[in-house]
């Protein structure tokens, strides 16, 4: 057929037609496809395209101490964030930002890595930025197409080193601690407590973050006015009151001599509650806030006096002398002594025992004593005779159930519980021998396997004070939290107790090896201790209680100085300033810097109470 | 009686067309509204509306024209467009696109495509080729003079690069070749080189391929001399061996585009960030859209080039399927309208014009359409009328001035 006949071209162009037919409703099914069948999907794509959710941070909640002062607040500070873009927009975005807030190109890149592992999230580029850094910065608001600068709470620690390790710090959420089911509901870039109560009651402080949902474009820049914009208002984080006593806490940071490493304890007898914890060398938990400068974190980790390390709950320590008081509470317990028994044996400043000589450590000797006395004068003599008596099994029996190798309970996330043999085998387990009945002349003067934290040794402290029972020690007065730890007890007779704080009152009476940290209006009882530390100079211990005169002890304080060697000349008026201060700030008597016996002899001021009979 | 309606006919199409071409302007406008104004985009609505009146003057000034002339001026226009390749690839310069390429010839400020130019060039010459015989092709090798013909041009614009130009150029080659009459089956065997690259990516599959074409040479073997077999053969091996340097020596911003065309998700920020931003803002126009200039895909700049290529995706997202069915149906008019055309004119070389531009828009609505939701890979191609684009949108305006006036002319 001719092409130019009419029929023949009805036929191509029908074919024509077809092939159109055919591509146009190709198209079209596509079309209907995605704009009918699923356009609800792509809607939402659209909308999360151009919406972009921005947290509202929660004001974390504030801490106060016992009396309503602020330990830690929130004051306003100002982020530089960046919004969400393509990662080349976002590095160059960066470079330009870097020499106006003073980041190195280390800090760029460790910024972008964040960027990529998060790349929908907000980027925090500086929290916490200084004035002059944000004018810089907002002035060229052009330069910077998803610039976003967002108030944030500063946190701010008022007394700053005095509180640092009841308080802790802040820091930006790890990895891991995504991970664990205490954060959960946390996003990457949240602040969280690191340490002390800011870690303890994280989960009260945090509050929830709102939310705010802003438009931007393609390139991340916020557009317009929020128009359309939802937001979900953050909900503050509670408040807490702490049992601490912050013009107590500051006052042991001002006494403890600050070339000196150890750590001071204070505890209510009423309940429990801590006055006081204080390590020392301590830092700024200030310089953590808005995230802590990476020579900063250098200085503190490397410092040989390791400033984060908390020692009134994480160091150990040989209790030395303080734990006769142990020794004799299970001897008395147990009836194997009396409290005016004197011990058959006299010291002479030593005894043997088995193959080998046991000193005291007054070479001179101490003769015949009993209990009261053997208290105040430490003599060791007794004190191995008593634990020949009540024996290994049932020293370590009655240490164990008493929980010398337990944690105190207190509310901080890290204690140390003290470390004592659980039973005989321990020797064999650990050491490899049997354990000698020698071992319990060692035990029962606080040597040997032993060392407890310096809080632990305060609860030990404040039952004796009380009727031998002893809460747990608390930091938190309200809201009231449920501990899991219950309260434990010696067991031990009204008369017992009274003979063991009759030995302690007479450590710092006239003649006791702590006389010179006798106090002007209190009665003061403690226990010297000397913490055996070869090769080098040993620890020095103060465990002591202090009340009005006739009345029983309402503060509990352990000190204890390391490499402080004597426990009467270091770690004792620690202990004495601290009650002290406490006591004249409770009763109303003007604070005086000169308060121990032994300052008032230095001072050449008279100590009238130092004659004062009837402390014998 | 028939006259009557081919006048009807001239005024449904030359309305469509009209109407598409307003809507462009429409279109581009809102292109321009972004949230954060964009200089590129702000008022070019206006020089695009200048460019129409100066398509319709053109339009109508072509339509005056005697057939005979056109005839007579097909060659010289071809050899000047073809030299005007030449000189583009030397002088040309990227028009404010990527880098590297050359499409644009500038004038003393004046700047146009000669692609644009050749591509009617090329089907006047085409049609002055081929217009000539009363009969079909009776052999393959008679194919071979109209793909030289249209294979100079399609080069030297590939040479830019410019792919989808290229395209367009096939498009007018198998338009032209099946109105002048040749059989489907060869017009699959020429395309079938073509085919034998995409598919050599696998080499199992590619060996499976040929296996089919060799049965399908064994099924034609009448109607085929035997030198065409083997060259049919021979082409595509050739085209199997020769993919992978091709491959090679594409740009890396084509191959990326046909990769993300198979999986955009393998960069969605990057390379497949158009295709599903495009996506996105047609999906979430729905049944209504949301509304002239009301795009947020578009406001907030989400779609690249979103006044010229994409201009579909900004109809798409603000009238909706309902804007969608209105332009792809006034395209079908309008394709339709030209099929007719040609199949009511006796003159084969009036036929031959009319469908080598058919097959021109063709090629270019469905590509164009079809990237913008991942129906086919994306290749810088304008949409006929629609898109901002002078050169193009004058001379698509004077193609359907030829089209109308030579089939006037060669009415039965």
């Amino acid at each position: 057929m001719r092409l130019d006949h009419p029929l023949s071209r009805r036929q191509r162009a029908q074919g024509a037609r077809w092939a159109v037919a055919l591509l146009m409703g190709l198209l079209g099914v596509a079309f209907f496809r995605a704009q009918v069948v699923r356009s609800s999907a792509w809607a939402l794509q659209s909308d999360s395209n151009r919406l972009r959710a921005l947290p509202l941070p929660a004001p974390r909640g504030a801490i106060f101490d016992r009396r309503g002062r602020v330990l830690a607040d929130n004051v306003p500070g100002y982020s530089v964030l960046l919004l969400p873009a393509p990662r080349d927009s976002v590095a160059a975005t960066l470079r330009r930002m870097a020499p106006h807030l003073g980041l190195s190109e280390a800090g760029v890149e460790a910024l972008l890595e964040r960027f990529r592992s998060n790349p929908r999230q907000p980027l925090v580029v500086k929290a916490h930025a200084a004035f002059p850094e944000l004018s810089a910065v907002e002035e060229r608001r052009l330069e910077f197409p998803s610039l976003y600068v967002e108030m944030r709470p500063r946190r701010r620690y008022v007394a700053g080193a005095a509180t640092a390790h009841v308080l802790g710090y802040l820091g930006e959420i790890t990895s891991a601690e995504l991970e664990s089911p205490n954060f959960r509901g946390y996003e990457r870039g949240a602040v969280v407590g690191k340490d002390g109560v800011e870690r303890q009651y994280e989960n009260l402080l945090q509050g929830v973050a709102g939310v705010r949902y802003v438009e931007v474009d393609a390139l991340g820049r916020i557009v317009g006015s929020f128009r359309g914009t939802s937001r979900v208002p953050p909900r503050p984080g509670h408040d807490l009151v702490l049992n601490l006593d912050l013009d107590l806490q500051e006052w042991i940071h001002h006494i403890f001599p600050d070339s000196m490493r150890g750590a001071v304890v204070a505890l209510n007898v009423e309940d429990g509650g801590i006055l006081a914890l204080y390590s020392s060398p301590t830092y700024d938990p200030n310089a953590f806030v808005g995230g802590i400068s990476p020579e900063n974190w250098r200085a503190l980790s490397e410092d040989p006096g390791q400033p984060l390390f908390n020692r009134a709950v994480l160091g150990r320590y040989p209790p030395g002398s303080t734990w006769k008081l142990a020794t004799a509470a299970i001897g008395l317990e147990l009836g194997v002594v009396s409290p005016e028994e004197f011990m058959p044996i006299p010291c002479t400043g030593a005894m043997s025992f088995g193959n080998r000589t046991w000193r005291c450590w007054a070479p001179e000797g101490h003769g015949f004593q009993n209990l009261v006395g053997a208290v105040r004068h430490s003599c060791d003599v007794y004190f191995y005779q008593l634990g020949l008596r009540i024996g290994l099994e049932r020293l370590i029996h009655e240490a164990t159930a008493v929980g010398f190798n337990q944690p105190c309970g207190v509310d901080l996330p890290a204690e140390r519980a003290g470390e004592f043999p659980t039973d005989v085998s321990w020797w064999q387990r650990t050491f490899g021998y049997r354990a000698t009945e020698g071992e319990v002349l060692s035990l029962a003067i606080g040597q040997g396997p032993n060392s407890q934290t310096p809080l632990k040794m305060a609860q030990f402290y404040v039952a004796l004070a009380r009727d031998g029972t002893a809460p747990p020690p608390r930091l938190l007065r309200s809201p009231a939290v449920p501990l899991p730890h219950s309260e434990w007890s010696l067991r031990l007779s009204p008369r017992a107790l009274e003979a063991l704080r009759k030995g302690l009152r007479a450590v710092v009476a006239p003649g006791g090896t702590a006389h010179l940290a006798s106090l002007e209006h209190w009665d003061l009882l403690g226990k010297t201790g000397t913490s055996q530390n070869p090769p080098h100079p040993d620890h020095a211990w103060f465990a002591g209680m202090a009340g009005p005169p006739g009345r029983p002890p309402e503060i509990v304080v352990v000190a204890i100085v390391e490499f402080g060697e004597s426990g009467s000349r270091t770690a004792a008026p620690l202990v004495a300033k601290t009650a002290d201060y406490y006591l004249r700030r409770k009763y109303g008597i003007p604070v005086d810097t000169i308060q121990t016996l032994g300052e008032h002899l230095r001072a050449g001021r008279p100590a009238p109470w130092a004659s004062r009979p009837g402390q014998g | 009686m028939p006259r009557l309606s081919v006048v009807v006919g001239d005024r449904l199409l030359v309305g469509a067309v009209l109407l598409l071409s307003l809507l462009g302007v429409a279109l581009i406008y809102s292109a321009g509204v972004l949230n954060v104004p964009s200089p590129v985009t702000r008022d070019i609505w206006q020089r695009q509306l200048l460019w129409l009146f100066l398509g319709l003057s053109a339009f109508v000034l072509v339509s005056k024209v005697p057939s005979r002339w056109i005839e007579w001026a097909a060659l010289p226009a071809y050899v000047l467009s073809i030299l005007l390749l030449f000189a583009t690839l030397v002088v040309g310069t990227g028009g404010g696109t990527a880098a590297g390429i050359k499409s644009w010839i500038g004038v003393g400020g004046f700047r146009f495509q000669p692609s644009e130019v050749a591509k009617l060039a090329t089907v006047l010459a085409l049609a002055r080729l081929m217009g000539g015989r009363k009969d079909p092709p009776q052999a393959l090798r008679e194919l071979l003079a109209p793909a030289a013909l249209v294979g100079l041009p399609l080069a030297l614009v590939v040479l830019q690069p410019d792919l989808g130009t290229g395209l367009a150029f096939v498009g007018i080659l198998f338009a032209a070749l099946y109105w002048g009459g040749a059989p489907v089956p060869f017009l699959l065997l020429m395309a079938s080189p073509g085919l034998a690259l995409i598919l050599s990516y696998d080499t199992r599959i590619w060996s499976g391929y040929i296996v089919v074409l060799t049965v399908c040479l064994y099924f034609l073997r009448y109607r085929l001399y035997l030198v065409e077999s083997v060259g049919v053969v021979l082409a595509n091996l050739a085209a199997g061996t020769i993919a992978r340097p091709l491959w090679n020596s594409l740009a890396e911003y084509q191959r990326n585009r046909i990769l993300v065309f198979l999986d955009p998700s393998l960069d969605p920020r990057g390379a497949g960030w158009q295709i599903i931003q495009s996506k996105v803002a047609i999906g979430s126009g729905g049944l209504f859209g949301k509304g002239f200039t009301m795009g947020t895909q578009k406001r907030l700049d989400f779609v690249p080039e979103q006044h010229t290529d994409f201009i579909f995706s900004v109809l798409g997202e603000e009238l909706g399927f309902l804007g969608t069915v209105l332009v792809l149906g006034l395209f079908t008019l309008v394709l339709f309208r030209m099929v007719r055309l040609a199949e009511e004119s006796s003159d084969p070389f009036a036929g031959l014009i009319v469908f080598g531009i058919f097959g021109a828009w063709l090629t270019h609505v469905f590509i164009n359409v079809g990237m913008t939701i991942g129906l086919v890979p994306i290749t810088g191609i304008p949409l006929p009328f629609l898109s901002y684009g002078g050169s193009f949108l004058l001379m698509s305006w004077v193609s359907l001035g030829v089209a109308l006036r030579v089939a006037r002319e060669g009415e039965a």
